[in-house]
């Protein structure tokens, strides 16, 4: 009975599915969906190889201190990274007085409930940067989560500062033209062309326009390319200031755990010599 | 229950005298995991899974109640505590990794050992009730993981709450009013965060207790094994420990280096970019999927995309996909094979690895977004599902002749002269 009742209801839900699908394939095959300008135009990171990849990376502290020049001198207008405090610029390698005068340099806001005033303080260790007030188009994110918050993390960042690019006469790798083959897709006034932001077309005007635009307190030649991939290595360290300890924790944990287990498979065949079959 | 040859307790020291007469709880732990309960002696690696997923149900608890101890649950500062566990608590980011990867690990893990339970028929009689409670525990830990995915408050957090309460929006006549009694309001917000930090920590140990059940049932007529024969004599058996705690133990050991590599180097390989983006109800993601243990069921609930007969294609979508598990219910009086294990059962052995693909593929549509090819895919493999569960099961065991049964579990282990030797009724009158 039981299974007459389950056939029953398996035939009705298979039922649904074949007409759901037979319906599909006719709608797919008599209109099939017309191919979007981001599915084929949209580019995928490039490759960025950072001393923070991988189950050995280590954070460069040199390209740390570099990125995090270049977020104050520039990403800093319009973004935020709240999550990060004064005194966490400590594990970039500063000392005690460089991390203080950082965040003297800064004015805090401090809302003083007694008399309902929003007050400005210098900045101090243990302060998080403050918000910052953006008028513009867009919505700038908060950047202190950006590196995880993105599929493809600091390659995607890396592309997405380097991959600016005049609309007029771009073509795909397999040689397409985009306003050729998608005339109404026209970057709109007041967005820019950028293959790697998924709709390709972004609020944020290229931030890293030319050679030199930061000066580098360690000499580094600051190139384009350069500050892109200094300003992602510090939004890794921002998204993740414990990725350092995480590695370091993990092989002593990861070493007891073989050692461990080796103990407890011989100690398994010690218990199980006399029995068969296992 | 048990075996008349069970160890029997006989504590030693006074002092475990002492307490056997007062409360017998060593004598009951004895009985429960240790030399009191003898099991078959052939049991697989496959059999290392239930205990593996009650070690991760220990993870799960201590480090999230740890965590509990450092998270607010408040929309206003949610996604800030979650991430003042990641930087400013001692260890914090380990706690948090531990458990959300311990989430999938927990999901692994139960895979494994469900599907075990599909190829050797551990759901036949007499161990109906074993599979009843395991199904049970199988739900409650997906409603317990979806709520703990909603309280980082993420944009996927949020927007997977909209879709999996929307769901019972799907209801005729009642769902929207459900819907907004479920969530305290029209949509996610304060109410429903904080019920579901109470019902996320919760729920864990009502698991537990379900647990515990699990393992009663277990032991009334003992374990499955590979051959799906029933104990029948002393020499069929080992004591669980010292053999299967053994066993257990190097078991443990592999599923530690597995989830502490996923831990230390890969955390976020399971996760989904968009949760790190704080909750944004103006802002709906351009692709919403939930965890990856839930995509094979997300894929049977999107695989509904027309209307059928008086059914809305949202209403049917919903109705599969609670179906899909509830199913399993019914496992037991579905397929009334009188053998158990798939080693002697051709015909659905075929079918069992035909489930095992379709699954996966489920779960990879499910993964996709909801365009072609994966919708027509999807169907195809939802449709596969059904037919195996509610027409191929009780079809193949009505009509499949299943290969010959060794004669016991020692015959198998030992061969035919052995096990004769072994045999009581062989034993030399002396």
């Amino acid at each position: 009975m039981i299974r007459i009742f389950s056939m029953l209801v398996g035939a009705f839900f298979s039922l649904a599915l074949l007409w759901s699908a037979g319906k599909g394939t006719v709608a797919y095959i008599s209109e099939p969906p017309a191919k979007t300008v981001e599915a084929e135009f949209h580019q995928h990171p490039k490759a960025l190889s950072l001393s923070s990849d991988g189950a050995f990376g280590k954070f460069d502290r040199q390209q740390l201190q570099r990125g995090f020049q270049v977020y104050s001198e520039v990403c800093a207008t319009c973004h935020a990274i709240k999550q990060v405090s004064y005194g966490d610029l400590r594990e970039l390698g500063y000392n005690e007085a460089e991390v203080k005068a950082i965040a003297a340099k800064a004015q805090v806001p401090e809302y003083n409930p007694a008399t309902g005033e929003v007050k400005q303080h210098p900045g101090a260790l243990k302060d998080h940067f403050p918000p910052v007030v953006y008028g513009g188009a867009g919505s700038p994110p908060d950047l202190s989560l950006i590196a995880k918050a993105r599929h493809g993390g600091a390659a995607y960042i890396y592309s997405l500062l380097t991959g600016y690019a005049d609309q007029a006469g771009y073509k795909n790798e397999k040689g397409e033209e985009l306003l050729k083959k998608f005339p109404d897709a026209k970057t709109p006034d007041g967005l820019f062309f950028n293959p790697y932001f998924a709709n390709l077309n972004i609020a944020m005007p290229q931030p890293l326009v030319s050679d030199g635009q930061v000066s580098y307190k360690d000499g580094t030649k600051a190139s384009v390319d350069q500050m892109a991939q200094d300003v992602s290595a510090f939004l890794v360290w921002t998204a993740e200031p414990k990725l350092e300890k995480r590695h370091q924790t993990g092989w002593p944990v990861l070493g007891f755990l073989i050692f461990a287990t080796v103990l407890a498979y011989m100690a398994y065949r010690t218990v199980w010599a006399e029995k068969k079959g296992h | 229950m048990s075996f008349p040859w069970a160890n029997e307790y006989k504590p030693s020291h006074p002092a475990m005298v002492w307490l056997d007469e007062k409360l017998p709880l060593p004598r009951f732990v004895y009985n429960a995991i240790g030399a009191g309960y003898p099991v078959p002696r052939n049991l697989n690696y496959m059999y290392n899974f239930g205990v593996l997923a009650g070690f991760c149900l220990v993870i799960q608890i201590v480090t999230g109640v740890v965590l509990a101890m450092h998270y607010a649950a408040n929309t206003g500062v949610a996604f800030n505590s979650t991430e003042h566990i990641m930087r400013d608590v001692n260890w914090g980011w380990m706690l948090r990794y531990g458990h959300a990867n311990g989430a999938s690990a927990f999901f692994v893990v139960v895979y494994f050992h469900i599907f075990r339970g599909f190829f050797y028929g551990s759901y036949k009689a007499p161990r109906e009730m074993i599979w009843l409670l395991g199904v049970a525990i199988f739900l409650l830990m997906m409603a317990t993981a979806f709520m703990g995915y909603v309280l980082p408050w993420g944009q996927m957090s949020y927007w997977g709450a909209k879709v999996i309460t929307g769901l019972f929006g799907a209801i005729p006549l009642v769902g929207e009013p459900i819907q907004t009694w479920l969530l305290g309001g029209f949509a996610p917000d304060q109410a429903a965060l904080n019920r579901f930090f109470s019902l996320h920590f919760l729920l864990p140990f009502v698991i537990l207790g379900v647990v515990i059940l699990h393992i009663w049932a277990l032991h009334i007529p003992g374990s499955t094994n590979p051959t799906g024969v029933e104990v029948k004599q002393e020499s069929d058996t080992v004591p669980f420990h010292p053999y299967y705690t053994a066993k257990d133990g190097f078991g443990l050991g592999v599923f530690l280096i597995f989830y502490c590599a996923m831990l230390f180097f890969a955390p976020n390989a399971l996760g989904h970019p968009d949760n790190y983006i704080p909750a944004n109800p103006m802002q709906t993601p351009a692709h919403i999927v939930p965890e990856w243990y839930f995509w094979p069921f997300y894929a049977i609930l999107r695989a509904f995309t027309q209307n059928f007969l008086f059914f809305p294609a949202k209403l049917m979508g919903v109705l599969a996909m609670f179906s899909s598990i509830l199913v399993w219910f019914l496992l037991p009086w579905l397929d009334k094979s009188p053998v158990r294990s798939g080693h002697f059962r051709p015909t659905f052995r075929k079918f069992f690895w035909l489930l095992v693909i379709d699954v996966a593929v489920l779960g990879y549509c499910g993964g996709s977004p909801a365009e072609e090819p994966y919708v027509i895919i999807s169907q195809i493999a939802a449709l596969y599902y059904f037919a195996h569960f509610f027409i191929i099961l009780p079809l193949v065991s009505m009509t499949e002749k299943p290969l010959p049964l060794p004669f016991s579990i020692t015959e198998a282990v030992l061969g035919a002269d052995e096990a004769a030797a072994l045999a009581p009724s062989a034993a030399p009158a002396e």
